[in-house]
């Protein structure tokens, strides 16, 4: 049985009060009581304060590059689907640097999970603004304020047909630990984008701003309603904001389409290079 | 005997068929065979160029004149006349190009109709031409006839029996009408060569080496790797993807390494310069992985489907920071075989980067070999798993080694955990930023194993006599045109040719003393398909020696052996 001090890591080097800390504890303590052993995960991330987590549990890791998780994510779990995937990233990496990655990994519907802390800001270069900055903000990098639409993932992985898309928030431990354990025991892609307040840069979306407009969808609500489904991505986002499970569409995983990996992982696939030899004829 | 068949035509036109077919069926008759391409970049349309040269002993070049020049279409004709040699032919269907030519060296031969009337269909006019050329040049059809039946094998019966009679028909239509034909083909004894071209080579390189994931994004020329890998994907359980971009795909295949198999991918200059950040990611983890930069000419799109050797600095220093890599730089297919394995084991060995650099000539042109050895093959798995890793005590994954290199686990096959950073880390693989641990781990994977890696390479190879007073020196794919025309040049001079295709780390001298050879000739000379001399650079950092004499050739297209001799004899004739 995995215990808590199983997933103990080293001290992080986050702000007291960041949002980073309470999505930490979400994921130790879904992964124990899922009983999931550290040996049998792989933290995946790029850079950022939120690509950090790896380091800060236990597990097999590999941290890449800033927007570059999910292409070795992809690749570890072509090798060995065996492993629990899971891609800790930031809105910057994510949706940023990574927004090419993260439009095809949807598409390829790997069996990785995505959990990315969505601060609305770039944490780790000190406070400029991300793609699901508000409009307006002011910051150093942008003189003029920001202008461009914030970024909804919410909308664009719907729209995607991503097979599981959900929005928690760190602050409220339950439902995150809900929604990580759904997403890990989904089969296909899963896309959780997680409100973290910066407590240091981003002063607008704070742990109050995010309380007075964050709700728990309806249980009655049906996540396999596609249309439904956008329809709640497009609330105004400074107004409500849902939490839970937005949307689900169960069909194969990409690795299903894999014939080769059918039986066996490909990392556990011995080399035969007498099999290979009459590769040589077709060349007479 | 020495010839050469030049087939000109739109894309589209079944130049790749015609050129295919005469290849094998030449090599496989027990003729030296050395083919190549020169193709617009456009599916249809255009001027396309498939050249074979063959003879009864080694070639291993193009030359500029034809012998039998197959136009397909008009323009072949306007702008290749010039190239013929004086008892050469041009074969050409006058129906289909819609004009005829009198004067003796030219053939007409209806390919449609006879293809029509023999087969039914003018899609056989490619049989027929085969046909014509093989009746041209006097050879009998029962190799080009084993070709067809099993190409056809899954077409069925009538369709085979249609080629046959349509292969018959050209052949005696161009038998009967070349009065002029007098090409002398002596039958061989040999039973028949392999022909493969670098594309292949180096794909076969990597299947028998072991590779496990191969992911690319498609760039001329380095497509052709990516389809070979593809096509055995299946069979062999190779995880074969495209990927979104070239940064996607270096990136994945250091997860797949990570995750524990043999990894691979690989661009041309221009998808290669995407993959850059994750290459030096791969220096920072210490993950294996095997890299193909298939050179075409710059910069920027330049000219996707011709030839330079316009990369070779830009991959010996792509990547920021400093970290170890190994380049190596095929001459030949057979080379790109051998070398492309010793790639893979070098990768894994020293956890490292390591590169297959070739470009668009050498990647299209098809050679004949005797056969490749696969018992000349490395390999050795490297990794720590099983029982070994089951056994360790303590887990590091950048632990400290009296080499540098340290235990390469496969994670989730044992309780260890295995950790890469992108960041500097300590031992563990965790983010550190203070300078001492810094220190030890540029030590470790820099200098510990830098002097380990630069023992595997192998030095130049010298082909000439022991003191020759000329030394042409080359890299990569000028080897062949390079040792052919080193080969005529011996009779009257003492010249030798110095091949470089291990790259980097730079070849010592321990092994082989080949900077004596070019301080103690008279004249040495460069060859080089690019406009700065980028190999002249390289030597020159390497070693301070500056070559006394560079032949450059930059216009997007490969040295010819004729015009190479030409310049040669140019030089040493001042001597
Ligand atoms: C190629 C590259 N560009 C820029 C950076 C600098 N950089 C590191 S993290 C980061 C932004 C991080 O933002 P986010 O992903 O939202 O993470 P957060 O720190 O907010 O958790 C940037 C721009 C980098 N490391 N690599
Ligand atoms: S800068 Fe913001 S995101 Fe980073 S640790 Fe501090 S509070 Fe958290
Ligand atoms: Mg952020």
């Amino acid at each position: 049985m995995a215990t808590l001090t199983d997933y103990k890591g080293q001290v992080p080097a986050w702000c007291p009060g960041c949002g980073d800390f309470g999505i930490l504890n979400a994921l130790k303590a879904t992964l124990v009581e899922m009983n999931i052993e550290p040996h049998e995960v792989v933290l995946v991330s790029g850079i950022g304060q939120a690509a950090k987590l790896p380091h800060y549990a236990k597990g097999n890791t590999f941290n890449g590059l800033h927007g570059r998780a999910l292409p070795p994510a992809t690749g570890i779990k072509l090798v060995n689907h065996n492993l629990h995937v899971i891609v800790t990233t930031g809105d910057g990496d994510c949706y940023g640097e990574g927004g090419n990655h993260l439009m095809h990994a949807i598409r390829r519907n790997v069996n990785i999970k995505v959990f990315v802390h969505d601060n609305q800001i770039y944490g780790l270069t000190k406070g400029q603004a991300s793609p699901t900055t508000l409009e307006g903000t002011l910051s150093k990098t942008q003189p003029f304020g920001v202008h461009a639409n914030p970024f909804n993932p919410i909308a664009v992985a719907i729209a995607l047909d991503c097979s599981f898309v959900a929005r928690a928030y760190t602050a409220e431990p339950e439902l995150l630990k809900s929604v990580m354990k759904e997403a890990i025991n989904h089969k296909g892609f899963a896309l959780v984008d997680i409100l973290q307040p910066c407590v240091t840069f981003n002063k607008v979306n704070t742990y109050k701003w995010y309380q007075e407009r964050c709700y728990h969808i309806d249980k009655a609500y049906n996540p396999y309603d596609r249309v439904e489904a956008f329809k709640l991505s497009l609330e105004p986002f400074t107004e409500k904001i849902a939490l839970g499970v937005i949307y689900k569409h169960d069909k194969p995983a990409f690795e299903d389409y894999i014939s080769i990996i059918k039986d066996t992982p490909l990392v556990k696939q011995p080399f035969q290079l007498e099999k290979m030899e009459k590769e040589l004829l077709n060349f007479y | 005997m020495d010839y050469t068949i030049l087939i000109g035509g739109e894309a589209g036109q079944g130049l790749q068929t015609i050129g295919g077919a005469l290849s094998k069926l030449l090599s496989r008759a027990g003729y030296h065979v050395f083919s190549h391409q020169d193709y617009m970049s456009r599916v249809r349309g255009g001027h396309n160029l498939y050249q074979i040269r063959f003879a009864d002993r080694e070639i291993t070049s193009p030359r500029s004149k034809a012998d039998i020049l197959v136009a397909l279409d008009l323009k072949t004709i306007e702008l290749h006349k010039g190239e013929l040699t004086e008892s050469g032919i041009i074969v050409y269907d006058a129906d289909f190009i819609k004009k005829t030519f009198d004067s003796p060296e030219y053939l007409h031969v209806p390919f449609d109709k006879i293809a029509v009337e023999s087969g039914g269909s003018k899609i056989m006019s490619n049989t027929a031409a085969v046909g014509a050329v093989l009746g041209m040049i006097g050879m009998e059809l029962t190799v080009f006839e084993d070709i067809v039946r099993k190409a056809f094998r899954k077409k069925g019966q009538e369709v085979i029996d249609k080629n046959l009679a349509t292969a018959r028909a050209g052949h005696d239509f161009a038998t009967r009408e070349c009065r002029r034909c007098s090409f002398v083909v002596p039958k061989t004894a040999n039973s028949g060569y392999m022909l493969i071209n670098g594309a292949d080579a180096i794909g076969l390189g990597a299947l028998m080496s072991g590779c496990k994931f191969y992911c690319g994004y498609p760039m001329t020329p380095s497509t052709g790797i990516l389809n070979y890998m593809g096509s055995k994907a299946i069979e062999y359980g190779v995880m074969v993807e495209q990927t979104e971009d070239e940064i996607c795909a270096i990136n994945m295949a250091l997860g797949a390494s990570f995750a524990g198999v043999r990894a691979m991918t690989g661009s041309a200059g221009g998808g290669f310069a995407l993959m850059v950040e994750g290459l030096s990611l791969a220096g920072m983890v210490e993950l294996p992985i095997v890299i193909a930069v298939m050179q075409r000419p710059g910069p920027a799109t330049g000219l996707p489907t011709r030839t330079e050797q316009g990369d070779l600095l830009f991959t010996l220093y792509a990547g920021h920071g400093e970290f170890p890599r190994a380049v190596f730089a095929p001459g030949t297919p057979e080379q790109a075989f051998y070398l492309t394995n010793k790639a893979f084991d070098i990768a894994e060995k020293y956890q490292i980067p390591s590169f297959i650099i070739a470009d668009q000539y050498l990647v299209d042109t098809e050679w004949t070999f005797v056969g490749f050895d696969t018992k000349k093959l490395l390999y050795n798995d490297y990794r720590l798993s099983g029982d070994a890793l089951g056994k360790t005590g303590e887990y590091k994954r950048y632990a400290y080694s009296e080499n540098g290199v340290s235990p390469l686990a496969v994670p989730g096959l044992s309780k260890h955990l295995v950790v890469v950073d992108s960041d500097e880390h300590d031992e563990e693989g965790h983010m550190i930023e203070d300078g001492e641990t810094r220190n030890r781990m540029v030590e470790k994977r820099l200098f510990q194993k830098f002097p380990l890696i630069r023992n595997e390479i192998s030095p130049p190879e010298y082909v000439g006599p022991p003191n020759p007073e000329i030394v042409v020196a080359g890299w990569g794919s000028t080897y062949g045109v390079i040792k052919e025309a080193v080969g005529i040049l011996k009779d009257k001079y003492k010249i030798g040719m110095l091949h470089f295709s291990e790259l980097y780390p730079f070849p010592g001298t321990e092994k082989f003393d080949f900077m004596s050879l070019l301080f103690e000739a008279k004249l040495t000379i460069c060859v080089e398909n690019n406009a700065t001399g980028q190999f002249e650079t390289l030597v020159k950092a390497s070693t301070g020696y500056g070559f006394g004499v560079s032949i450059r050739k930059y216009d997007g297209r490969q040295f010819i052996l004729d015009e190479l001799i030409g310049e040669l004899d140019g030089y040493a004739n001042r001597l």
